[in-house]
């Protein structure tokens, strides 16, 4: 009788676990929504608000993916993810993407067998010092002590940072952003270092954001991208144009604003056409329906649209789109063409 | 010289003095004091000492409890509101009241249900709790209600509750039927017929709509807050406890193999940290189960911390059953019993009852360390401070309350336990003596 | 099914497998036998699968690889060109430091709390109870993160000792208590200071010595030496005297300001310090429980047999009371050791460097090993638990009331 009372329990368990693996798309279909892994809380890329909804520029990605495969922008669950878990996550299948603002690297591509979908945001890591302090470059940085966020890219690269300029420093390790917040705002550590959007959008958070600077210098790339697992490529090619679908519509100029008119009849631009299914068949190819990639776009509007909304210097995080405007703009978005 | 006395003395008191109060400084308040407080010198030190630490802890907290604002919409209203004086922010437990303890993926208009779970559980633990005192047919809803809060917390439709139990019941009876023979034979039985249960229930509940549910389904992962740790804390006790007797008694056993099996879980469980356990469930754990399966985080948890527990309940039944008197053992084979019926009639009834305030504090021990799933991202109510309230613009910097809230709710329920364990112990003990 | 159990006798039938007690628990141990390889290998192959599948392998390969990270608390010499391994051991030689320390500091309060306890002074024994109350009812994580707050965010920052003005100030000049830790003096050793220090060492030996000789000499002729004077002499005098014969050759190095951070003397981390105190006043409040269990279980009659035999009250707590209750009190003492250890893994909430945040923390992360890196982890806890365990029971067995 006592071990039933356990297997009984873990049967019923059971009952509410489902299946993951190979075709992705076919499970997130058959679940009906899509388990999306995010951070456990950064300001404008991904946090729950009073309400408990899920609101940010990583989010935004995930809803659109939601909208593309179901049709319903908040058939997402949201899966909070640590530095740490998120790719434990993902490997074994908790997660079908993860839009963590992930740095693109060469052994997380290849090594631990992820595959990146794209780049939804072009970062490098900065510094963050009270202004205060005095301090206006990173190279007169020698003897701080250093918040970092650990599990990331980030404490490599101020490892290389400050070895090249043969500087010393002392790390502060720190789990979430929310502690590293605090530890810098009582001034237990004199820099704040991460993304340089992560800064922003931390600064932001700050009863007195002006009392804090962000040095110039960029010390690393940190392309930053929605990634899936190795090996499901008609998983990946859904969440790789959906992205896509959403820089290519901000460069045709089409917003949730004018997409309800854009779609209903075939426009004069014919790469558009194509965008919102009203020719070729590009969303059966992807194993999708044609208007895929217009309910994509419309659940939180193209990506121009997604970054001012969250990240843009109209809101409290306030980044500009520098490399991150379309590359007609000077940017690096460059949306390959859909055809 | 007796005569002498009777003349010489001219008054002799032939009635009683009345009763004279004792002196001021042997009585009343005055004495208690100089007995209590000020016995000698060293005494006296200590006294002043701790009055010294009593008003530096009061002269801190109370104007910080007292000024509390418990209305503002962010820490900078906190500080406009006080001023500069010394003063809680206690706003921030009002504004977050339900974050705090159900998370912030529970569906708000739901939040009744977990409570009504919460107060049944009071009534489906008290015939065990108090089970001198109430008859034991009330023990019938304490079985009924893993069911009922199942179906309560996760919704969905009660008919997978349900199948679950009529599995319960019917292997309960199977075994009623055939223990007569051998308990092997019983056990084993229920465990098939169960099974079988089990499974053809699983395919009607399969073919139904899940659309038709009484009861909107929850998923395991919008489960936050301190309900979290609660839920976390019953489940698991409740899951070690029949394994933990299981694993005592394979330890106790003369069968070589079966010993080594449980010495081994119990030692290594016993010799590591429960967050290493936490990472395995976290981020190995999920490599084990075969491809294709997933388990929610919360189930590879709730795995984790009942092996964790069921080791330390183990320890503690075998020390009960170590206490026993072998006597017990050897009348038990005396009267011919098999070893299935002297543990079940003669030695674990009395080991159990040894054992029950031991397994009440490794009960305490674990609700505590339910805490440790903040560190693997889950949102308890550590997790939800750490997290989400802590990181919000609104009420950034705002530790003391927090926190002394979170210490506040533990230290609610854990020493209420603890009390009822000492009183449990001398309920118990007043038999022997 | 009977080829494991070979049929000694002729008359042997099958269903004796099952009923004849002699056979059944060999039927039994067959099939945990079978259930256990069966579940490995279960759970083998679907690991193997798994990985197969995702494309990993199981090595550890990568403990050699450079690890390129820093540490901030460094007790042998580590950068980030050092291997993943040599991290590894920063982290263990981290843990053992806090473990030590908060299991010393554990004791100390323990004993004082649980002796306190029984005072016969109302207000201290209320005031001890509270203490130990509130300490054993609230999880340590939490205890944890709250003396870190206090750690971060009360204690004055670097920048406040700036200044003739300044918010705060070095306590006695030499001690600095900001948020980032403790900063105190480091001695710093001359050559000749090593002669003083093992002089010291060499007092200390003479101490014990002596107090050895002076109890045997007790119990041999009944003759009473004095005890405490002559050891603090012994104890202290020769180190005096050599550290100002031979020049003062151990001087202090006092931390001052400079640049970001105070420079010079000992730096204790803030983490260290929160994990420390919290898992020493946590601990301690149950070490506390021990103390005065061990004591009130020592039966009162001993206590008034020991009177009746004239012994002062100081040497019947010495020879009758504490030898009892220390029987009673060491060995869940060293269980409450061995909890300190695992809990001091909690290390992780508050970014102290133990092994839970090298191996089990960044290595993981950077090297994403998952597998590799959790084994290790818990191999290593294994390790200490079952040292501090076979302690445990040599201790148990040294002084079991040896019966009959």
């Amino acid at each position: 009788m006592n071990k039933t009372v356990f297997l009984g329990a873990l049967t019923v368990a059971g009952l509410s676990a489902g299946a993951a693996a190979a075709a992705t798309l076919d499970d997130v279909k058959a679940r009906g929504s899509l388990n999306c892994g995010v951070t456990t809380g950064l300001v404008g890329f991904a946090a729950p608000d009073a309400n408990g909804e899920w609101d940010g520029f990583d989010v935004g990605v995930c809803r659109a993916v939601a909208a593309a495969v179901l049709g319903d922008p908040t058939a997402v669950e949201f899966v909070p993810t640590t530095g740490k878990t998120r790719f434990t996550a993902l490997a074994s299948g908790e997660i079908d993407m993860l839009a963590r603002n992930t740095t693109w690297t060469f052994s997380r591509d290849v090594d631990l067998k992820f595959e990146f979908t794209g780049i939804n945001y072009y970062d490098g890591q900065g510094f963050m010092v009270p202004k205060d302090l005095g301090v206006s470059s990173a190279k007169e940085l020698d003897g701080a002590t250093v918040c970092i966020q650990t599990g990331t890219t980030t404490e490599l690269n101020l490892a290389d940072f400050f070895r090249s300029n043969n500087m010393s420093y002392e790390p502060v390790p720190i789990e979430t952003n929310a502690e590293a917040q605090q530890n810098y705002l009582a001034g237990a550590c004199d820099v704040y270092t991460t993304d340089a959007s992560g800064l922003a959008a931390t600064r932001a958070a700050f009863e007195d954001p002006s009392a804090h600077v962000i040095l110039p210098e960029i010390v690393s790339k940190e392309p930053l991208g929605p990634l899936v697992r190795h090996g499901d490529n008609e998983w990946g090619d859904v969440v790789r144009w959906t992205l896509n679908a959403l820089v290519a519509a901000e460069e045709y100029g089409v917003t949730s604003a004018n997409i309800a008119d854009m779609a209903a009849e075939p426009t004069d631009s014919p790469e558009i056409n194509r965008l919102l299914g009203t020719e070729g068949n590009l969303g059966e190819m992807l194993g999708l329906d044609a208007d895929w990639a217009m309910r994509a776009i419309a659940a939180g509007g193209n990506y121009g649209e997604l970054f001012e909304k969250n990240i843009g210097e109209n809101t409290p995080v306030g980044l500009a789109r520098g490399l991150n405007a379309q590359w007609t703009d000077g940017g690096l978005m460059y949306a390959p063409p859909f055809r | 010289m007796s005569d002498m006395h009777q003349h010489s003395v001219a008054y002799v008191r032939e009635t009683m003095l009345p009763e004279a109060p004792p002196p001021a400084r042997e009585q009343g308040i005055i004495k208690w004091m100089r007995e209590n407080l000020f016995a000698n010198v060293p005494n006296s030190i200590l006294t002043i000492a701790s009055i010294v630490v009593i008003y530096y802890i009061l002269a801190a907290s109370l104007p910080w409890l007292l000024n509390g604002i418990w209305n503002a919409e962010s820490i900078r209203d906190c500080r406009e509101i006080l001023q500069g004086a010394a003063g809680g922010c206690f706003a921030v437990l009002t504004e977050r009241w339900n974050q705090l303890l159900f998370g912030f993926q529970y569906p708000d208009d739901q939040y009744w249900r977990p409570l009504i779970a919460f107060l049944l559980l009071f009534v489906a633990i008290a015939p065990v709790m108090f089970f001198k005192y109430i008859p034991s047919q009330f023990l019938l809803f304490t079985a009924l209600y893993p069911f009922l809060a199942y179906w309560l917390i996760w919704g969905g439709l009660i008919l997978a509750p349900i199948v679950a139990l009529v599995g319960f019941v019917v292997g309960y009876f199977v075994w009623g039927r055939l223990v007569q023979r051998s308990f092997a034979t019983g056990f084993f039985g229920a465990v098939a017929a169960a099974v079988i249960v089990w499974w053809i229930g699983g395919l009607i509940t399969a073919g139904m709509d899940p659309e038709q549910a009484m009861l909107v389904p929850v998923a395991s992962r919008d489960m936050g807050g301190f309900m979290l740790n609660l839920i976390l804390g019953t489940v698991c006790v409740s899951l070690s406890i029949p394994i933990g007797i299981a694993l005592a008694l394979g330890r106790q056993s003369s069968m070589p193999i079966i010993k080594w099996i449980c010495v081994v879980f119990i030692e290594f469980i016993r010799g590591v940290p429960l967050i290493t356990l936490l990472f395995v469930a976290n981020v190995v754990l999920a490599y084990f189960f075969p491809p294709g399966t997933n388990f929610d985080l919360i189930i590879r948890v709730i795995i984790m911390i009942t092996a964790f527990a069921s080791a330390y309940i183990a320890e503690v039944i075998r020390g009960g059953l170590a206490a026993l008197p072998t006597g017990q053992y050897e009348a038990a084979d005396s009267l011919g019993l098999d070893y299935a019926q002297a543990m079940r009639l003669i030695i674990l009834p009395q080991a159990l009852k040894i054992s029950i305030p031991g397994i009440v504090n490794v009960a305490v021990g674990l609700f505590k360390d339910t805490t440790l799933v903040s560190v693997i991202s889950m949102f308890d109510l550590v997790g939800m401070i750490r997290g989400p309230i802590l990181a919000s613009t609104e009420w950034n910097g705002v530790y003391w309350e927090l926190f002394g809230f979170a210490a506040l709710l533990f230290f609610v329920v854990c020493y209420g336990i603890s009390q009822y364990s000492q009183w449990l112990e001398r309920e118990l003990t007043t038999d022997h003596k | 099914m009977t080829t494991m159990t070979d049929p000694p006798q002729a008359s042997f039938k099958l269903s004796m497998l099952l009923n004849d007690t002699r056979y059944r628990s060999y039927t039994f141990q067959f099939i945990a036998l079978i259930l256990l390889i069966a579940a490995i290998a279960y759970l083998g192959s679907n690991l193997a699968q798994n990985l197969r599948e995702a494309g990993l392998n199981i090595s550890y390969g990568f403990l050699g690889e450079p690890s390129n990270y820093d540490i901030n608390q460094r007790l042998i010499e580590y950068d980030s060109r050092s291997s993943h391994w040599r991290a590894a051991v920063v982290g263990v030689l981290n843990t053992l430091l806090v473990a030590f320390l908060a299991c010393v500091t554990a004791t100390i309060i323990g004993v004082i709390a649980g002796v306190l306890r029984l005072s016969n002074n109302w207000l201290v024994r209320k005031l001890m109870a509270g203490y130990v109350e509130a300490f054993r009812n609230v999880p340590v994580l939490i205890w944890i993160l709250i003396i870190y707050t206090v750690m971060t965010a009360v204690m004055p920052s670097p920048r406040d000792f700036r200044g003739d003005d300044a918010d705060a100030s070095m306590v006695l000049g030499s001690f600095a208590f900001t948020n980032r830790g403790v900063y105190t003096p480091k001695p710093l050793l001359e050559p000749m200071g090593w002669v003083v220090v093992g002089i010291f060492i060499a007092s200390i030996i003479g101490m014990f010595a002596y107090r050895r000789y002076a109890t045997k000499l007790l119990y041999d002729t009944g003759k009473l030496l004095p005890m405490g004077w002559p050891s603090l002499a012994i104890l202290f005098v020769p180190a005096i005297l050599s550290f100002f014969v031979l020049g003062r050759p151990i001087s202090l190095e006092y931390p001052e300001l400079g640049g970001f951070n105070f420079q010079g003397g000992i730096q204790v981390l803030g983490s260290l310090i929160a994990l420390w105190f919290a898992l020493a006043i946590y601990t301690g409040a149950f070490i506390a429980e021990n103390v005065r269990a061990g004591i009130q279980a020592v039966s009162k009659g001993q206590t008034e047999a020991a009177a009746a035999l004239g012994l002062r009250p100081r040497r019947i707590m010495n020879l009758v009371i504490l030898p009892q209750a220390l029987r009673i009190i060491i060995p869940p003492l060293i269980s409450n050791y061995l909890n300190i250890t695992k809990n001091s893994s909690l290390a992780i909430a508050v970014g102290y460097m133990d092994i839970t945040g090298t191996l089990g923390g960044i290595t993981l992360n950077q090297t994403g090993r998952a597998i590799e890196a959790v084994l290790l982890l818990m191999l290593f806890y294994l390790v200490i638990s079952l040292s501090i365990s076979a302690v445990m029971n040599v201790y148990n067995n040294a002084v079991r009331l040896k019966e009959r």
